[in-house]
């Protein structure tokens, strides 16, 4: 910040050398200090219902703002739910991309098809979100949701998984915007990693007669294992903390009573975008605050497991093995 | 087209037979190569299917976009339910909140960038511990930013004020800016910075007059996507800017913005609402893309 000021400019050099110093210190100890703030603060303003319910907030499922009585149970199972849908369609699809952006993209399409994977990572969730209430969920209630309950109605079991009215919103249409919006990420550190594996190694493979598939599952994803599980992390990080789309979508009601996929269910985000702004203090405020913080907790150990995974593999990449 | 997909579906199976066949009674190597052809075919195919979201996401929002927008969208303000109206003051609110949140943001991230960079080396594990923490603040939850603000500015001066939505939308600038400052200044070879020093120059005008002169472009682009990033942001603005449904310069008071904007109106039954909806959200992937390509071509520039 700062462009100095003009006395400083003239002041001896130590002056200007130690104000800088103090303000570039201030600025990084300010990043460590948002951390620190950001948990202090949830603690603080939760401390109410954490009072009250202990751990225990965890497994009670209720939620019920006008008998003041909150349970955290819905809204993880929701934010798991939908995360893990997201990541089962993601992974494999972001492993295809990558191996196609690394191994079989003729050059000239390489630099294109890559941006636009990232520019997909650009593009704001609002806009998945009401492209997947709006447009998307319609499509998926009629050509996927209807066929799959005529056809599996009468099963015992499976008729429960697809039973709701066909409206398109639900666990399995936020888990699949989901799907679309980590996709980028995720592929993106795979091209990263997959392209730091060193030349030799592939072309020694290729050498003894491997086919393109070998070189890649054998070779490449065995030397790169901890970054690809690294971006996988990162994607479920953002899986799990993302809000708008979900919101869009999930059809924010706090029940467990079904288990159906296109059932309106609530994940720790959409309950927070939806009611936090009204919740007015009190109980509902603080069960409120200590949900944002079980989400903080979750994406902190997540996203640290990722960092820790791909410097991992940097360090590896560094020593120039 | 569906005679297409039709043949497809007619010529799959024989396919899928024909590929099962020669893999059970074909040589080891007829197999490996089957399964080299079957796998790197699900690539292309994973390949086409994510370009085929962007495209038909971007199509969506460009037909039913330009359908909503009209002149008045960007010179009335945001209607009741049923009247006709336009976005003018969200789009006065968002604009002079990612300015403001940019300035006070963008500041701070170079220079903790700039520690990061060029002070780190005496104190390791300061400095790594502050890349890690920043490396976890770049991808957290941006409503709990949100949360966090709401508590520190909302809660304390009892009222949504545009002053808290700035600093929730500075919050989020600031990981965005450390992380390209410092790559970019890792970027500028010692040599430059020696030169400099052998002329006497003090640490700051090194940094101020070459380093971050040399490394502009890179931290340029990161500024750039930083504004791209928190443009389209909605949660963290939903309890600290809130949304305001008249003009307002008042940055103590709650200030309308098209993200919160588009929330509301695309949730809600009327007509009239979701098409200015899907107007807001065209003007804010267009803004958020062009930012996107000019970032892009700025550093390749460079390059």
């Amino acid at each position: 910040m700062t462009p100095p000021s003009s006395s400083a400019r003239h002041a001896p050099a130590i002056w200007g050398d130690f104000v800088f110093a103090l303000l570039a210190w201030g600025a990084a100890g300010l990043t460590l200090l948002l951390l620190a703030g950001i948990l202090i603060t949830l603690l603080i303003g939760a401390w109410p219902a954490i009072d009250k319910y202990g751990l225990g907030f965890l497994a009670r499922s209720v939620w019920d703002p006008g008998q003041e009585d909150f349970g955290a149970l819905a809204m993880m199972y929701g934010t798991l739910a939908t995360s893990f849908i997201a990541l089962l369609i993601a992974v494999p699809v972001s492993f295809g991309i990558a191996l196609f952006l690394t191994e079989l993209s003729p050059t000239w399409l390489k630099r294109p098809l890559g941006t636009t994977i990232e520019l997909l990572a650009a593009v704001p969730s609002i806009v998945y979100g009401m492209w997947g209430l709006l447009v998307f969920g319609p499509i998926l209630a009629t050509y996927v949701q209807q066929p799959l309950q005529n056809l599996f109605g009468d099963t015992p079991g499976l008729s429960a998984l697809v039973s709701g009215p066909p409206v398109g919103i639900g666990i399995l249409s936020a888990g699949i915007i989901l799907a679309i919006m980590v996709i980028p990420f995720i592929s993106a550190v795979m091209r990263d990693v997959f392209e730091i594996t060193p030349a030799m190694l592939k072309e020694s493979a290729y050498g003894l007669g491997s086919t393109t598939w070998e070189v890649v599952w054998k070779v490449v994803l065995p030397y790169t294992k901890a970054g690809v599980i690294g971006g996988i992390m990162l994607g479920l990080g953002r899986a799990l903390g993302e809000t708008m789309a979900v919101t869009f979508v999930i059809g924010n009601m706090s029940q467990l009573d079904t288990p159906s996929l296109f059932a309106a269910a609530n994940s720790i985000t959409s309950v927070l975008a939806n009611e936090f702004a009204e919740s007015g203090g009190g109980l509902h405020e603080a069960a409120l605050l200590y949900l944002g913080l079980v989400l903080f907790f979750i994406t902190f150990v997540v996203l640290a497991c990722s960092r820790y995974l791909l410097y991992k593999l940097g360090q590896r990449e560094g020593s120039g093995s | 087209m569906s005679a297409i997909i039709y043949a497809l579906a007619v010529l799959m199976p024989f396919l899928l037979i024909g590929l099962g066949w020669a893999y059970l009674r074909g040589s080891r190597f007829t197999r490996r190569r089957i399964i080299n052809y079957v796998s790197l075919g699900c690539s292309v195919l994973a390949m086409i299917f994510g370009v085929f979201w962007l495209v038909w996401i971007l199509w969506e929002t460009l037909r039913l976009g330009l359908g909503g927008l009209a002149l008045s969208t960007l010179t009335q303000m945001t209607p009741p339910p049923n009247e006709t109206g336009g976005l003018a003051n969200a789009i006065f609110g968002s604009f002079v909140m990612v300015v403001l949140a940019t300035f006070v943001g963008t500041p701070i991230g170079v220079m903790a960038g700039v520690y990061l960079a060029e002070y780190s080396s005496k104190s390791w594990f300061v400095a790594s511990t502050t890349r890690f923490v920043n490396d976890i603040l770049l991808s957290a939850p941006s409503i709990v930013i949100g949360l966090f603000v709401y508590a520190l500015a909302v809660k304390k001066f009892h009222t949504f004020s545009a002053i808290a939505g700035v600093l929730a939308l500075a919050l989020l600038v600031i990981p965005v800016v450390i992380r390209t400052t410092e790559d970019m200044l890792r970027l500028v070879p010692a040599a430059q910075r020696e030169a400099a020093y052998a002329l006497g120059a003090p640490k700051w005008k090194v940094i101020l007059q070459v380093t971050l002169r040399a490394a502009r472009a890179g931290v340029i682009t990161g500024i750039l996507l930083a504004v791209a990033r928190i443009t389209g942001e909605t949660a963290p603005l939903l309890f600290t800017a809130l949304n305001n449904q008249f003009w307002s310069t008042d940055l103590g008071a709650p200030m309308a913005n098209l993200p919160v904007t588009i929330f509301k109106f695309a949730m809600s039954p009327y007509e009239n609402w979701q098409q200015l909806a899907w107007a807001g959200v065209f003007l804010i992937t267009l803004a958020v893309l062009f930012l996107n390509i000019v970032a892009r071509w700025i550093a390749r520039e460079r390059q």
